[in-house]
């Protein structure tokens, strides 16, 4: 600074304006873009609950379904699973399968037939196993997950496997 | 700019015309006088509306209008993260939006900004209001709780007063004899649909009559000759203090619909008796005091009579203040000028002195 104090005034004020003058101007925009955040999180908040409450949702590990011990053998029962859908098969060899419903390609819903003793995807006709969940053909990229599947005689209990 | 900005500057230019647009802000001026803070009453009004527009889009990504309407409001305020709030600005910023279009259609009134050219600006100011309270009253119904539901059955019990078609137009409104999620029903789709598409055409009208003739200065003023009028460029030092403005009510509203969140109500019973206490919106009190007041003068057998009367009354004085461009005309202060003043100065007091004594008798 002491260089400076010889030029003429107006040489000296300059850069120091320039300062505040950003000064200012980092500090406003700072200001705006905390202004701008603490009306953009409530608003996001608000639009993100129900993904939020589908999330804690999923949370859940296993699910009762009442009276279901009564489903007849070749049947299928349709079920939510948390926020998905998912299906309980009683199978005409008595085996109880459970697994989720959403079909690994595009998320279309998948249908049991008991006819064809397959799992279709209507959309785009995947196929998979019954039994297994495996994807047999079809566009799947991966075979629908197993549950855990409980029979006694008020329900039927299914648990993530 | 650079030669990049610059070329794209000019193809957008080409094609849309922009150096007009700011050939036209750049001579655009804003009269500086005592009584210029009036001016920004409008561009507040206008920030308030666009808050309703933007609160209200997202209130109905949730709301359910007809029976679940309750269940959806307590959705909002109770489940959803913030909706309490975004449905504490929404109701908020409605009242604050009336607060600012009455100040703003007095100080203009006061101004005499009515007079020649300005005639439609007042009348579509008029009818904004209109359309404003319309607004709000069908808004009040929405939640479905029980002020809501009993504000709605009582004010349509105006219109129901009307000699022959008024029992007909509020059964219309209504949608039955009785409030129900008929009612509420088609109070959304006025709400939403309705409203909205009647209100954005003629504030368009208005805020581009309002670019053609300038801002009005008052009388005081106007008898100044020209090199005594003092102006500012409408851009930058208008439109910046006009956004500081909007700035400073955008403050008011966040504290006002966090500290005092809109509450809900029970749900709506209709077998259940009007609650203590209960009483309209602040801006609808004075009309419904008035009424109230009317019927005190004819009790009884003439009940009916004061009812009518009263709706007259208050139609005389709303169609004399509409018209009043056109009674006082003249630029020269006579005596029509001093008329429409002390007609303004009544309509002040009678609007305050009823709202007082409506929320003072409310029991």
């Amino acid at each position: 600074m002491s260089q400076m104090t010889n030029l003429p005034a107006n040489i000296v004020e300059e850069p120091s304006d320039r300062n505040t003058r950003r000064a200012f101007l980092a500090a406003a925009g700072v200001a705006g873009l905390a202004y701008t955040a603490a009306l953009a999180y409530p608003i996001y908040r608000y639009l993100a609950s129900p993904s939020e409450m589908a999330l804690s949702a999923a949370a859940v590990t296993e699910v009762t379904l009442k009276d279901a011990q009564k489903l007849p053998a070749g049947s299928v029962l349709m079920f939510k699973f948390g926020p998905s859908p998912a299906m309980l098969i009683h199978h005409q060899d008595g085996r109880w399968i459970s697994m989720t419903a959403v079909c690994t390609h595009l998320g279309c819903t998948v249908q049991y037939e008991p006819q064809a003793d397959r799992i279709h995807c209507a959309c785009h006709g995947g196929v998979y196993n019954p039994y297994t969940g495996a994807n047999v053909s079809g566009p799947p990229p991966r075979p629908l997950k197993l549950f855990k599947v409980a029979v006694n005689e008020t329900g039927v209990e299914v648990s993530r496997a | 700019m650079t030669t990049k900005t610059a070329a794209i500057y000019n193809w957008v230019d080409e094609r849309l015309g922009l150096s007009e647009l700011a050939a036209f802000a750049r001579h655009k001026t804003v009269p500086v006088h005592s009584q210029s803070f009036w001016y920004y009453w409008g561009g507040i009004s206008l920030f308030l509306f666009l808050v309703q527009c933007f609160t209200g889009v997202l209130l109905l990504v949730y709301y359910r209008p007809g029976a679940e309407a309750y269940e959806s409001v307590r959705q909002i305020t109770f489940v959803m993260h913030f909706g309490w709030l975004i449905r504490s600005a929404h109701a908020w910023s409605a009242s604050l939006m009336i607060f600012s279009i009455l100040v703003h259609m007095f100080s203009v009134y006061f101004m005499k900004a009515y007079r020649k050219p300005r005639e439609f600006g007042w009348l579509s100011g008029m009818a904004l209001l209109g359309l404003a309270s319309v607004f709000g009253f069908s808004g009040y119904l929405l939640p479905m709780d029980e002020l809501s539901y009993f504000a709605t059955k009582v004010g349509l019990q105006i219109p129901s007063a009307i000699p022959w078609i008024g029992a007909g137009m509020a059964n219309m409104l209504r949608g039955g004899p009785d409030v129900s999620e008929f009612t509420v029903q088609r109070f959304f789709a006025l709400h939403v649909v309705v409203l909205p598409a009647v209100f954005l055409p003629l504030l368009g009208f208005h805020l581009w009559l309002v670019q053609r003739h300038g801002n009005a200065v008052p009388p005081c003023v106007e008898a100044l000759p020209p090199e005594q009028r003092k102006s500012m460029p409408f851009f930058p030092n208008f439109v910046r203090k006009d956004l500081a403005m909007w700035l400073i009510s955008l403050n008011i509203l966040a504290l006002l619909a966090s500290v005092f969140p809109w509450s809900l109500g029970k749900p709506f019973d209709p077998l259940a008796p009007a609650p203590m206490g209960i009483h309209p919106e602040w801006y609808f009190m004075s009309p419904f005091e008035m009424l109230k007041l009317l019927g005190f003068v004819f009790s009884g057998k003439f009940a009916t009579v004061g009812e009518i009367a009263g709706i007259l009354l208050f139609t005389l004085g709303i169609v004399l203040w509409l018209l009043i461009p056109f009674y006082d005309r003249s630029k020269e202060s006579g005596q029509r000028a001093r008329a429409a003043h002390y007609f303004g100065l009544l309509a002040v007091f009678a609007l305050l002195a009823t709202t007082i004594i409506g929320y003072w008798t409310i029991r």
